[in-house]
């Protein structure tokens, strides 16, 4: 017996919205057994990490707070994943645009009005762009990878978190720690709806859901981005310039991890410190293909991934699991996406070895 | 006579599918020592699967293959070499960088010492009055030499069975007549071959039998000197060939397109430069360049396309106006359309669909396009438009372009660009690996553009292509582009000759010659 993969005419609708799910389900009953096996109570683990969350309201509100990063970057990365620019630094990106927008609060410390916390986001955004641009410009320029260069730049991002908040930005009444002052009440985002507890970044990431979709599956932008990455020949044929094409999704990318950047630290945080970054600029990379790099999917799927995190905390304090826990099932999640990619293209057939023997022996 | 010896090839009932096709299905054929046999069919009629199970690189589903008298099993391409069947292949297998002797020596089974090597390719050499230097390096040969390698290659096996896929496609008229007189020799000292073309006068002056295949299927056996090629083309695809209407009488107007001192640099390392290209393609003309594949025709397609934007806007004119400087877009808005020779990922997207793939390049002038957005259904009906007018063969305008056949696709392509009435349209080879039915078609649309008024620019290294299709021809060698020519008025002797038998630069050509003989291995 013999299997064997055949190609399909056409990939398999089925397949891309199934292999997601399947995704998880196997996450779960995978992660169920290796748990169990290390001695933890598994399927308690895999309950409380991706059930609890969602059937416990009071948890709710916690998901909603981690997903709203999650889909404003991820949103971002799919446009340039679906033009195989791949830009793993968004969490550099990140740590830049809240910079950007803290810069700017400090810089006005006694400024009052509506016009304060939208000059914060603009500015976050635009730090996002400013360190996104630093790839685009050596890969249009010089050919460099901007895998490597987007993965490096998170890391001197986090030097210059470093030196800011125990140097320059240091909060003078901090006891010595190293973090900025507060924002001021001017400075900090209200939330969406007055009285409730939806994070505004929630609001903004299902406006830019709608956005995305728009730009992704209608616009002649979003097409020159889908046939740049899908054959740059023809993109070139068609009119569409591929170095162009790496500025702005590099920009977008770069621009939103920014903006996800600035919420957070005026919404959640009212300050940055040391333990400001929090993995989100990574954890975007799975909710984009988790999410099939569509922006509906990517909603989702950073909803599943929240969940994780969320849950992660519960599992840790019920079942005794290790922090690293919620990071192993996001990872084996994104495996097992990258996997199952192949069944949306290929079928698997299973054959049997037959007729061989026969024309053989009438040969001899 | 021959007919008494046993035969040297014998397929009976030889089938072999594929998920999906069956590729061959009861192949029956006889191959008599000697007989120069041609095996004729369209793009995926069979004959490079039947091929492969004869050289060994397939095994059969069923049938048996009788080689001199006896069942063979030939399980690899070693195998086959063993028992006397020798493949020259399309593509040719050398290294550049190394002397015609030292990829002939890396080709061979059995290890010889150099000297016996050099024996025995002079022997082939004189025994086939062939000219092949050992010393030169491949880099400084012509396709026809290369090719000649090969062929050198495979008589060094001695084979009773010689099997040629598609050999002149790449070659000079002279190099084809050159070609020719080897394997007439070869075949008169008792070697039988099995040529693979579809091109029939090549068939008609060459081969001694002829087996037809259709659809994986035998569909006749005939004598090519007893038949035409148009009986052995309307046989290859089970139907009456259209002959292009053309109207005789044809006036062309102003130039539309034109290039003036068109000079670019090498777009990379193995790309060719366009020297001082100079050509007028008037209204209503369809103007040939002709051409030996890698002298510059991407590289001129590129440049007329606005893919790469020419250095000066006076050196492409369209309708009178300098669009040199322009981009693809603003070239195609102003009437100047393109279909490149790679049909997937160049001209088309594989993996998107037909509708998408028409909006690739029709979204502007099909006005599909408000306030940046792709409106859908206009992109859906000018695909549903185009697969209609052409005949394509395609579930709908969702089918993916990569699921159509090539000739299909290429169908699609056309029609999409001709759909939107160019001023002026450059094509590259409009017809390559395209099925005769799907060909007429596209000649026939050519025709139809031109006549309505376009100037249209066809490159292709299909002579026969742009001799039927064209009003003037000019030839491209090493980026330079000769003086027009009437076709009608020139001779293909001529047009052979411009094309140059010698691939690379003549004067460094003898330069390295010189060198190497001076510095003898």
């Amino acid at each position: 017996m013999r299997i064997r993969l055949e190609k399909r005419l056409t990939p398999s609708r089925f397949m891309q919205i199934a292999t997601p799910i399947a995704s998880v389900l196997l996450t779960m009953a995978l992660g169920a057994i290796i748990f169990q096996l290390i001695g933890f109570d598994g399927p308690r683990a895999i309950y409380e990490t991706f059930i609890t969350p969602v059937v416990a309201s009071y948890k709710w509100q916690d998901v909603a707070t981690k997903a709203a990063p999650l889909i404003i970057i991820a949103l971002g990365l799919s446009l340039g994943n679906q033009a195989k620019i791949w830009n793993i630094g968004a969490e550099g990106q990140y740590i830049i645009g809240a910079l950007a927008g803290a810069g700017v609060a400090f810089a006005l410390p006694d400024a009052q009005g509506f016009w304060v916390i939208p000059l914060m986001i603009l500015a976050g955004i635009a730090g996002g762009m400013a360190w996104a641009g630093i790839p685009a410009f050596l890969k249009t320029r010089y050919r460099v990878s901007e895998v490597l260069s987007t993965l490096m730049l998170v890391y001197v991002a986090l030097q210059v978190l470093n030196y800011l908040v125990s140097g320059p930005w240091k909060d003078p009444n901090g006891h010595n720690f190293p973090q900025t002052p507060p924002f001021t009440p001017a400075q900090l985002l209200p939330h969406a709806i007055a009285g409730t507890a939806i994070p505004p970044g929630l609001v903004v990431g299902i406006l830019l859901t709608l956005v995305f979709w728009l730009l992704a599956t209608r616009s002649v932008y979003g097409f020159s981005v889908r046939t740049v990455g899908a054959a740059p020949n023809a993109a070139r044929y068609g009119g569409f310039d591929a170095s162009r094409t790496v500025w702005s999704t590099l920009m977008i990318s770069g621009g939103m991890a920014g903006l996800a950047g600035i919420l957070e630290a005026s919404s959640q945080l009212g300050q940055i410190n040391l333990g400001f970054p929090s993995g989100y600029g990574f954890t975007a990379i799975i909710v984009s293909f988790l999410g099939r790099l569509h922006p509906v999917g990517v909603f989702l799927a950073a909803l599943i991934l929240a969940v994780t995190y969320v849950g992660g905390q519960v599992a840790q304090t019920v079942v005794h699991v290790p922090s690293a826990t919620a990071g192993i099932f996001q990872a084996m999640m994104l495996f097992f996406i990258l996997a199952s990619d192949i069944l949306v293209r290929y079928r698997v057939r299973i054959l049997r070895d037959a007729p061989r023997t026969a024309t053989a022996e009438a040969v001899a | 006579m021959k007919i008494e010896a046993p035969l040297r090839l014998k397929l009976v009932g030889v089938s072999k599918s594929f998920p999906g096709v069956r590729a061959n299905d009861n192949v029956n054929l006889s191959v008599r020592p000697g007989e120069i046999h041609a095996l004729l069919g369209e793009n995926g009629a069979g004959k490079s699967t039947l091929v492969k199970m004869i050289y060994g690189i397939l095994a059969p589903d069923e049938g048996e293959i009788i080689f001199d008298g006896s069942p063979a099993r030939i399980s690899n391409p070693r195998a086959a070499r063993r028992l006397g069947i020798g493949m020259v292949f399309q593509h040719f297998s050398l290294f550049e960088a190394m002397t015609v002797l030292e990829n002939i020596a890396l080709g061979l089974d059995s290890r010889l010492s150099s000297r016996e090597l050099l024996a025995e390719f002079n022997r082939v050499l004189e025994a086939y009055q062939l000219k092949l230097d050992p010393r030169r390096v491949v880099s400084t040969l012509s396709v026809g030499e290369r090719q000649r390698i090969e062929i050198v290659r495979a008589l060094l096996l001695k084979p009773r069975l010689l099997i040629m896929d598609e050999p002149t496609s790449v070659l000079t008229p002279q190099e084809v007549e050159q070609l020719f007189e080897t394997l007439r020799k070869l075949a008169a000292s008792g070697c039988s071959i099995l040529y693979i073309s579809h091109k029939l006068h090549e068939i008609v002056a060459l081969c001694d039998t002829a087996t037809i295949l259709r659809g994986g299927k035998v569909v006749a056996h005939c004598d090519p000197k007893r038949e035409t090629s148009r009986s052995m083309a309307e046989m290859m695809i089970g139907a009456n060939l259209k002959e292009i209407a053309k109207p005789m009488s044809r006036g062309f107007g102003a130039p539309k397109l034109s290039a003036q001192g068109l000079t670019m640099p090498k777009p990379s390392e193995f790309g060719v430069a366009l020297k001082d290209v100079a050509l007028d393609v008037r209204a209503g003309e369809i103007f040939g360049v002709a051409g030996v594949a890698g002298n510059g025709q991407n590289e001129l397609m590129s440049a007329m396309s606005g893919e790469t934007p020419a250095p000066a806007a006076e050196a492409i004119m369209l309708a009178g106006r300098q669009v040199g400087r322009l981009g693809v877009t603003e070239r195609r808005n102003l009437g100047l359309c393109a279909v490149p020779e790679e049909r997937n990922g160049h001209a088309a997207v594989g993996e998107f669909s037909l509708t998408d793939n028409g909006a690739l390049t029709g979204r502007d002038r099909m006005e599909m396009v408000r306030f940046g957005l792709i409106d859908p259904g206009k992109a859906t009906n000018y695909a549903a438009q185009v697969i209609g007018a052409y005949t394509v063969k395609a579930t709908g305008p969702g089918a993916l372009a990569g699921s159509l056949s090539g000739g299909n696709l290429q169908k699609f392509i056309m029609g999409r660009e001709i759909l939107q009435r160019p001023e002026a349209l450059v094509v590259c080879q409009p017809t390559w690996g395209v099925d005769a039915g799907a060909a007429a078609a596209i000649h026939q649309a050519i025709v139809d553009l031109a006549a309505r008024g376009s100037a249209v620019m066809v490159i292709s290294q299909d002579l026969d292509e742009l001799l039927t299709l064209c009003d003037t021809i000019a030839v491209i060698n090493l980026g330079r582009l000769s003086a027009p020519m009437k076709v009608g008025e020139v001779s293909i002797e001529e047009i052979g000759l411009l094309m140059g038998g010698v691939h690379g630069d003549p004067a460094a050509t003898i330069e390295m010659t010189e060198v190497l003989h001076a510095h003898p291995a």
